[in-house]
């Protein structure tokens, strides 16, 4: 055992922000526990990045994850979601390491431009991440989009449906 | 409390079995709309649109309100709540997606560790 073992200092959770910078643009910003170089290297190894692009909650599965991390280069991502498949593509614009990635979201006309800058701080690295739609319709679509208003209302039947076959339930005792 | 609910329930289930409806649904999830623009757009009269409306907005899908001569059409009865909601939504996917990074950076870390000792033995 050296020194270097010693009491790791505990992981506190850090705090992940959205806000929505202007009628175009959001913003999410994350401190994590590591070095650029290690962030960077996350970001841009598809081994790596497929490790945590898609958390459990999220009920998807990534199918396979293709990236080619140079200006001009190509990504494309593809999931199951119960039985449909969806992908995600588009073209890296600019790269540079352990400073900035940018990326086109190209799977919609109105997907955003994404910017990703990576800041060191005493050994951890501050993410901010940005999205540029191409108009506020975009955004407002991404946003309270037919989709979602779509899931949201079936989620509120199915709430409404679970509430009636319980009362029905106690109806019939 | 029961009959509320199955009589919303049975609004908003004949709001939503119809392909219009639910492509005017899908039209005002992008932006509001007046009623003249979504009878254009689904190539109706104003009074069918205004029907369907009407059937939209008794289930609680959509709001109107009249500015002067026209009639604004808004999706659901609490939009701005469900746009803090879908911020809150959002922050959430990445907040999970953010803590699997810490973790496989943290995994990196002892790896470097761990190859670095290696190294030196």
């Amino acid at each position: 055992m050296d020194a270097t073992t010693k009491s790791e200092p505990t992981h506190m959770k850090n705090r992940t922000t959205v806000e929505r910078k202007s009628e175009r643009e959001l913003v999410v910003t994350r401190t994590i526990n590591g070095p650029v170089r290690l962030v960077f290297e996350a970001w841009t190894k598809p081994e790596l990045f497929r490790q945590w692009w898609v958390p459990k909650s999220l009920g998807m599965s990534l199918l396979s994850c293709e990236m080619d991390v140079r200006v001009g280069g190509r990504y494309r991502l593809e999931f199951a979601h119960g039985d449909s498949q969806l992908a995600f593509f588009g073209t890296y614009r600019e790269v540079t390491p352990h400073s900035r990635l940018v990326w086109t979201n190209e799977e919609s006309d109105e997907g955003p431009v994404t910017t990703v800058t990576f800041a060191e701080k005493g050994g951890k690295t501050l993410l901010v991440m940005h999205e540029l739609y191409p108009s506020k319709e975009a955004l407002d679509a991404a946003g309270t989009g037919a989709a979602d208003a779509m899931a949201e209302t079936f989620e509120q039947l199915d709430e409404l449906l679970v509430t009636l076959a319980a009362s029905s339930g106690r109806r019939e005792t | 409390m029961v009959q509320y609910a199955q009589a919303r329930l049975d609004h908003a289930f004949a709001a939503l079995s119809d392909a219009t409806r639910r492509g005017v649904l899908e039209r005002l999830g992008r932006s509001d709309a007046s009623i003249t623009d979504l009878a254009e757009k689904f190539h109706m009269t104003l009074t069918g649109m205004k029907k369907h409306v009407g059937v939209l907005e008794q289930a609680g899908l959509v709001t109107t309100e009249k500015i002067g001569r026209v009639r604004t059409c808004t999706l659901g009865p609490r939009r701005l709540e469900q746009e803090t909601a879908w911020l809150e939504r959002y922050r959430q996917l990445w907040d999970a997606r953010f803590d699997e990074l810490d973790k496989v950076v943290n995994e990196l870390k002892r790896k470097e560790k761990t190859d670095g000792r290696n190294d030196k033995e």
